[in-house]
């Protein structure tokens, strides 16, 4: 199966009076219909590796292929578009904005795409709120939602447009562990409907339900696992 | 459906709502102090110069020549080298010669009515004091078509002029401080020599100082005599039913008869230059109040961009462009502007009404000050307020815009 997204020695150093090494020479490929995880520890570059893959960060050097195409020559807004379009986030805090309803949070992705009706863009909101248990809570502001909930909200905006690519920043960081494994469930199923899903996290117990893991120190790949044994699924 | 910027900015108001009243009220205040005061110094500009046109003559043709007659010497050689220089233009002592004819000519045109005068200095003599006056001798059947002085008639009236041959109009305040009334007797004396007793018929108060303070009007004849210049006319007053025909009318006249004719905007010259002045004064103070609104606007846009700088990464991540979210905080001051201007009309309107209650200083009871508020008064304010939240609420979004989400991102992580 070919690669769905692919790192080419992607490199990412900050710069300043002492440069920072945040990614170097990565050299990775993620398949459709797949699950990863990104381990390491705290500071070795697992968000910025993350955050190129996603078309947020531009890399120093190397390229983010999507699809086989190279994203290299591609400008802010370009890549924005492509984001909207194709890729979606989960980070560690929820992201909600605090004045709109959990409803109008989730449109709001389709709203700025402008590819659905409202009527459309309502009914796909409930329904991708209805699996994940929020139907309920559609019309409540953040404020008035608990810490689990909240992240089931985001994760519902993050799929609103539908996005080939669902990339997950620390998502369980503020949650229970029963929260957090019915999180990592609900990318279990992202990735079996066809999503390539990739999540950091420093949760080795969670991390042991995805289909792949990539270890990374010091911004460099050092490890890779493949198809955990079934006893490490929850 | 509400186009997304629109719902995120009206969001973000209502989540603010003190602060955001507190800026609407600021644009609210600049605004109706804008029409208000605006409104009162137009209708004081054109009370003042109503005062002025109606009760003067809209042109003045006087026995002066502005220009030199063209020497044969130049006329013979215009190419010539002899130049003539320093030629008096000729000095008509005699008055405006052919003045019938001129007055029949301008009688003559449509909405032109044109009366004799002749204006010369006198002084008045009552209980052993004197006093400087302009005497202005006229016909005043005709004159009484060239100004508006008989609506400015406080005692007696501007017809019993007509009716009396030594009668004299003065103003109210220099028959005060004569401490004579109608039905009085003053006696004017003149640099030729003369000494005439003239019975008061009638007092006005033009609401014009100098006017007010030192003009006595008479018969044409009587002047004429009392200057010992018999039928001698030194001034034609000249009103039109279209003010905007005095200057190409003025100049008609003076190529025509070669005396100076002068406009009301020439004779009025100085008046108009403070009131233009005035007017730039105003127009920057009170634009300088919409500026200080619009700092308002600026501090609550900035506040909310610092305070949904995690709102604004999020939005930026997933893929909303610069422009929505430049637009976003946009759109959030034009609101505030729109309503604080709206709300600003209504005030600027209130104000101006409240204004036109309070008594005015012109003489006459039950005069209000005036107040005019024009669509160009509430169109400027419009502009200024709406202009001045834009640049207020453009400089935070601009800077919003060009946030890097991933460094706050990674903040907030």
């Amino acid at each position: 199966m070919s690669a769905a997204l692919e790192a080419r020695d992607l490199t990412r150093i900050l710069p300043g009076p002492q440069p920072t090494t945040l990614v170097a020479d990565v050299d990775t490929a993620f398949e459709p219909q797949s699950f990863t995880v990104v381990t390491g520890p705290s500071g070795s570059g697992k968000s910025s590796l993350l955050y190129l893959l996603g078309l947020l960060d531009p890399p120093t050097a190397g390229d983010v292929l999507v699809n086989g195409e190279s994203t290299r020559a591609l400008g802010g807004e370009a890549r924005a578009l492509k984001r909207l379009a194709e890729f979606s986030f989960v980070f560690q805090f929820h992201f909600l904005l605090p004045e709109l309803t959990v409803l109008d949070n989730v449109m709001l992705p389709m709203r700025q795409l402008g590819r659905l009706g409202a009527a459309a863009m309502r009914a796909r909101a409930y329904d991708l709120l209805d699996p994940l248990g929020m139907a309920a809570e559609a019309q409540k502001v953040p404020g008035e939602l608990s810490g689990g909930q909240r992240q089931r909200a985001a994760i519902a905006r993050a799929l609103a447009n539908d996005p080939q690519f669902v990339l997950a920043d620390e998502p369980t960081g503020a949650l229970d562990s029963k929260n957090g494994a019915t999180v990592f469930s609900t990318f279990r199923g992202l990735a079996a409907e066809g999503r390539t899903v990739i999540v950091v996290t420093h949760d080795e117990t969670l991390a042991r339900t995805a289909s792949r893991a990539i270890h990374i120190v010091d911004g460099r790949v050092v490890g890779e696992a493949c198809d955990f044994p079934p006893s490490g699924q929850t | 459906m509400t186009p997304l910027p629109l719902s995120i900015a009206l969001a973000h108001l209502k989540a603010r709502k003190r602060q955001t009243l507190v800026s609407i009220v600021g644009v609210t205040l600049g605004v109706a102090v804008f029409i208000g005061i605006g409104g009162m110094m137009n209708g004081f500009h054109n009370y003042f110069l109503s005062q002025l046109v109606d009760t003067n003559p809209h042109i003045v043709i006087s026995d002066e020549i502005r220009q030199a007659a063209p020497q044969p010497l130049t006329t013979l050689h215009p190419e010539g080298a002899v130049e003539v220089r320093r030629v008096l233009p000729r000095d008509p002592v005699r008055g405006i010669s052919g003045a019938a004819a001129i007055l029949d000519a301008l009688n003559a045109m449509d909405g032109v009515a044109a009366a004799p005068s002749l204006i010369g200095q006198a002084i008045f003599r009552h209980a052993g004091r004197d006093y400087s006056v302009t005497a202005i001798g006229v016909d005043p059947q005709r004159e009484i078509r060239v100004t508006d002085l008989v609506h400015d008639m406080v005692d007696g009236s501007f017809e019993a002029l007509a009716a009396n041959p030594n009668g004299v109009l003065i103003g109210q305040p220099l028959a005060d401080k004569m401490g004579v009334g109608v039905g009085d007797s003053v006696t004017a004396v003149t640099t030729a020599g003369a000494e005439t007793a003239l019975k008061i018929v009638g007092l006005f108060h033009t609401g014009i100082d100098a006017e007010d303070q030192s003009w006595a009007i008479t018969q044409l004849a009587r002047q004429q005599a009392m200057q010992a210049r018999p039928r001698v006319v030194n001034q034609i007053h000249v009103r039109l039913d279209d003010l905007s025909r005095s200057i190409p009318l003025a100049e008609t006249i003076e190529r025509r008869w070669g005396f100076k004719s002068a406009p009301w905007e020439e004779t009025y010259a100085r008046v108009l230059d403070v009131f233009a002045l005035q007017d730039k004064i105003m127009f920057l103070t009170t634009a300088a109040i919409l500026v200080v609104a619009g700092f308002g606007i600026f501090n609550v846009i900035s506040t909310i961009v610092m305070e949904k700088a995690r709102d604004i990464a999020i939005m930026r991540s997933i893929g909303m462009p610069r422009g929505s979210i430049v637009a976003i905080f946009l759109i959030e001051g034009i609101v505030v502007g729109v309503i604080g201007m709206a709300l600003g009309w209504l005030a600027g309107w209130g104000l101006g009404a409240l204004l036109h209650m309070v008594p005015a200083p012109t003489g006459h009871a039950g005069d209000r000050l005036p107040v005019n508020l024009t669509f160009f008064l509430f169109a400027s304010a419009s502009v200024i307020a709406l202009a001045s939240a834009t640049v207020a609420a453009w400089l935070p979004a601009r800077r919003a815009a060009r946030a890097d989400p991933l460094t706050i991102i990674r903040g907030s992580a």
